[in-house]
């Protein structure tokens, strides 16, 4: 199998995990479920380390490039873990 | 370096495992949101595995220089975390439509700086350049669209939907227009064309979320929420990394389910929902139904009847949230409560401007999880209820939805309020809902409203409860 088509396979079966784990999500939660899935959608993060790292700490294109990108993906990833921290704080049971 | 001395083939195999790791952290992260007593602990599996992945990527083998990359960590990170600690829970939807936003941009970058550094080393071929392209223009239409969705929600921009005519002739041409530039740029590997192919994209995220209206914005969030995660998944094609593809795929798939559930919720198609031009507010007709006219209550009549119920059923809307009255509402409560009289929450999977908006806010305001129940859960319930207080919500307990054929809600699931034995609708005018629909319940014999503003009809609730 080509690189490619493994991605495929990864992809497609990840997606079915996908749906039986969030048809799991009580709705009550779909708000924080949204806020950590944006959080977990930065992983694109890992990309942009590499852009930004290639270099040898110039000015080139591709490393301005690649910290726009890892300064991006950071606001997701602290911004959406420390949001849906605080929402989930929030859900009590009764006394 | 760490990895000196071994094979490439092997220290490939060894950071895939590490990502396996972070993988797994990441399903067990959303497993457990399945409950609220596990969800707390779901949420820092999902950030151990985060951490896994960024750590671990910072000891790959072509990461040579760690300023630009420290920079961005820092600074992101710092301002991230101020803006999670100081919003408004009210503010809930807009913070998820500008984070949105900023996951598009960053894929379009990292797409970018991919094509140039790959370039560099000479890997360019046409697959690469069709990933590429792709996470490009995902990643640019989430982006704007996210701008867009945040400036209505934020009400830089007017909630109605902005239609024009040829509006979807309009896109499909931007669209096919967008996929050829993409096709030549895989072909003849043109920058150029890869620009303009993004700069299109850009452009199509415009005009694709400017013609949906407030109403539906719970869906366009979710479906940006999707795109996020495919932009993720296509990275992870360009960069042949399985953990960017399988965290894409469970983020996609995500926002795609919540798309689902809220379609399902206004009994609305997707495609329709794309298409926009639904929820322009426009004047209700005042003329009475079948001859009825609609009944108006004081604060003082509702607290009465409140007082003299064993159970009440609260149904909080998007003027809830408007007003600020949860935490009113959660007085409310514990007054009827002192009373002995049992208050539960309704809540329909569309109310708000998000999936789980009311929810968040009654958990802010310290109501406990368990008093608070699905439309599913609870429709049965409305026959046996005394009194039913609608707090800001409208369309959602029309029942038209059921009984009027000609209705532009009918076949929409709703909250079964008109069965109670009396309904109190807490409304600031006689304004319609969203959908621009005459709201039937409002003229049924068993229902009276209540005008003013929710937390000033709610506090004036209170004190009549605490006199009388």
């Amino acid at each position: 199998m080509s690189e490619t088509m493994i991605g495929i396979y990864v992809f497609v079966l990840s997606c079915v995990i996908g749906y039986h784990v969030i048809w799991g999500v009580t709705p009550a939660l779909h708000t924080p479920l949204m806020a950590v899935t944006n959080a977990i959608s930065a992983i694109v993060i890992v990309g942009a380390i590499l852009v930004a790292g290639t270099g040898d700490n110039g000015f080139t294109v591709v490393e301005v490039v690649g910290f726009m990108a890892v300064f991006l993906a950071a606001i997701n990833i602290f911004g959406g873990f420390v949001v849906t921290n605080r929402i989930l704080s929030m859900f009590k049971k009764k006394k | 370096m760490l990895t000196s001395g071994l094979s490439p083939e092997l220290i490939k195999d060894i950071f895939a495992a590490v990502y396996l790791v972070a993988t797994l952290f990441f399903i067990l992260g959303l497993k457990g949101l399945s409950s609220p007593k596990t969800a707390l602990k779901g949420n820092t599996y999902a950030m151990l595995g985060m951490l896994i992945a960024v750590v671990t990527t910072l000891f790959y083998p072509t990461v040579k220089s760690y300023y630009w990359i420290l920079a961005g960590l820092i600074l992101g990170g710092t301002i991230g975390t101020v803006i999670a600690l100081r919003i408004q829970m009210t503010a809930m939807p807009q913070l998820v439509a500008a984070l949105h936003s900023f996951v598009g941009l960053s894929a379009v970058f990292v797409a970018i700086g991919t094509y140039f550094s790959h370039k560099q080393a000479g890997e360019l071929n046409s697959t690469l350049m069709v990933e590429l392209a792709a996470g490009s223009f995902i990643g640019a239409i989430t982006f704007t669209g996210s701008v867009i969705a945040f400036g209505k929600l934020q009400e830089l921009l007017s909630s109605n939907p902005l239609i024009f005519k040829g509006q979807h002739y309009l896109n499909l041409l931007l669209g096919l227009v967008m996929f050829g530039f993409g096709a030549h740029f895989a072909m003849t590997d043109s920058f150029v064309s890869f620009m303009v192919m993004t700069g299109i994209a850009l452009l199509l995220g415009f005009t694709l979320v400017l013609p949906i209206g407030g109403a539906d914005m719970p869906v366009v969030v979710s479906m940006l929420n999707s795109y996020s995660g495919w932009a993720a998944c296509a990275t992870g094609f360009t960069l042949k990394n399985n953990l960017l593809i399988t965290t894409g795929a469970l983020v996609g798939s995500s926002g795609a389910i919540l798309s689902y559930i809220m379609c399902k919720a206004m009994n609305r198609s997707i495609i329709s929902v794309i298409l926009g031009g639904f929820g322009g507010e426009t004047a209700a007709a005042s003329t009475a139904v079948g001859g009825k006219t609609v009944k108006s209550a004081a604060v003082e009549d509702a607290a009465f009847m409140l007082e003299n119920s064993k159970k009440c059923i609260i149904v909080p809307g998007y003027g809830m949230a408007v007003a600020q009255a949860q935490h009113v509402i959660k007085e409310l409560m514990l007054v009827l409560q002192e009373k002995e009289i049992e208050v539960k929450f309704a809540i329909h999977p569309v109310a708000g401007r998000m999936p789980g908006h009311m929810n968040v806010l009654l958990a802010e305001s310290d109501i406990p999880y368990d008093c608070v129940f699905e439309m599913d859960e609870i429709n049965s319930e409305f026959s046996n209820t005394d009194v039913v207080l609608i707090v800001g919500a409208n369309d959602v307990v029309n029942p038209a939805a059921k009984t009027d054929k000609s209705s532009p809600l009918y076949g929409m699931p709703i909250l079964d309020c008109y069965k109670a034995r009396q309904v109190y609708v807490i409304k600031r005018s006689m304004r319609a809902g969203y959908a621009g629909v005459d709201n039937a319940l409002f003229y049924y014999d068993n229902c009276a409203l209540v005008f003013g503003d929710a937390k000033a009809v709610t506090e004036g609730m209170i004190k009549a409860l605490k006199e009388g």
